[in-house]
């Protein structure tokens, strides 16, 4: 991936209350890219997949932490990195075929897939014991997009 | 997430309000099933015009709602659904199996 033009990092209780504030913290984020509503909302549902899939399946029975990574690089890039330290997986290609999931009848099984759709590149990381890492990528159209 | 209900000549209408995520979903499902049991439909419609922002976790939502309807011999229908969810729901094949009007 090209230079870096910016970045933040932010870390978070695993608590559902905090899936709306990561989603706000990233669409604020890639304001300064000048995105689309259409763009906006790709983004905020794709951390928002990200983000619950720790909150669930990496942390089921405690509080732990997650850390969502934002940044920018030339070409109007927006890459988002969410890392928990939770219990991991042991197969993550089953994880990420559609409707595959241990979470009950409260999951959908479906958040890889709308990552997927929703980004240009996803990479998912994980080991048992060790925790998880996504990394998504999208490229913004430029328009007006100046915000360096 | 608030939702509200009405029913009249077993058709139910709920209208969904706020972020539809896994958050704003805790409790829902039970509350719409309850809902669904106290009104036995023929038809149900969920409307979508005041939910702000839906990740997968309105899909589990959908689908559970759809379940309940089969057993009923009923349908679900969903209405008023904004640009956001209707992507989610489109990206999912959510849309194979209710109508979306």
């Amino acid at each position: 991936m090209k230079r870096t033009e910016n970045y933040v990092k932010i870390e978070f209780m695993s608590r559902s209350a905090n899936e709306g504030f990561a989603r706000l913290a990233a669409a604020g984020f890639a304001a300064q890219l000048d995105p689309t509503l259409d763009e906006l909302g790709d983004i905020k549902t794709a951390v928002s997949e990200a983000v619950t899939n720790a909150i669930v399946h990496a942390y089921p029975d405690e509080l732990g932490r997650i850390m969502l990574k934002l940044r920018l690089s030339a070409g109007n890039t927006l890459e988002l990195t969410v890392r928990d330290w939770g219990r991991g997986m042991e197969d993550v290609e089953q994880a990420l075929e559609p409707l595959f999931t241990t979470g009950g009848a409260e999951r959908s099984g479906m958040g890889f897939t709308i990552m997927e759709s929703f980004m240009d590149h996803l990479r998912v990381k994980s080991a048992p014991g060790k925790g998880t890492t996504v990394v998504m990528r999208k490229r913004i159209a430029t328009r007006l997009a100046s915000g360096k | 997430m608030e939702i509200r209900s009405s029913c009249r000549d077993r058709l139910m209408t709920t209208q969904l309000q706020g972020e539809l995520d896994h958050h704003g979903a805790k409790g829902l499902l039970e509350q719409l099933e309850r809902e669904i049991d106290a009104c036995l439909p023929r038809q149900l419609v969920l409307d979508f015009s005041a939910v702000s922002f839906m990740d997968s976790s309105g899909i589990a939502v959908v689908v559970r709602a759809r379940r309940r309807m089969d057993t009923l011999g009923g349908t679900v229908t969903l209405k008023n659904v904004p640009p956001q969810p209707r992507k989610v729901f489109e990206a999912s094949g959510v849309t194979r199996l209710v109508k979306m009007s």
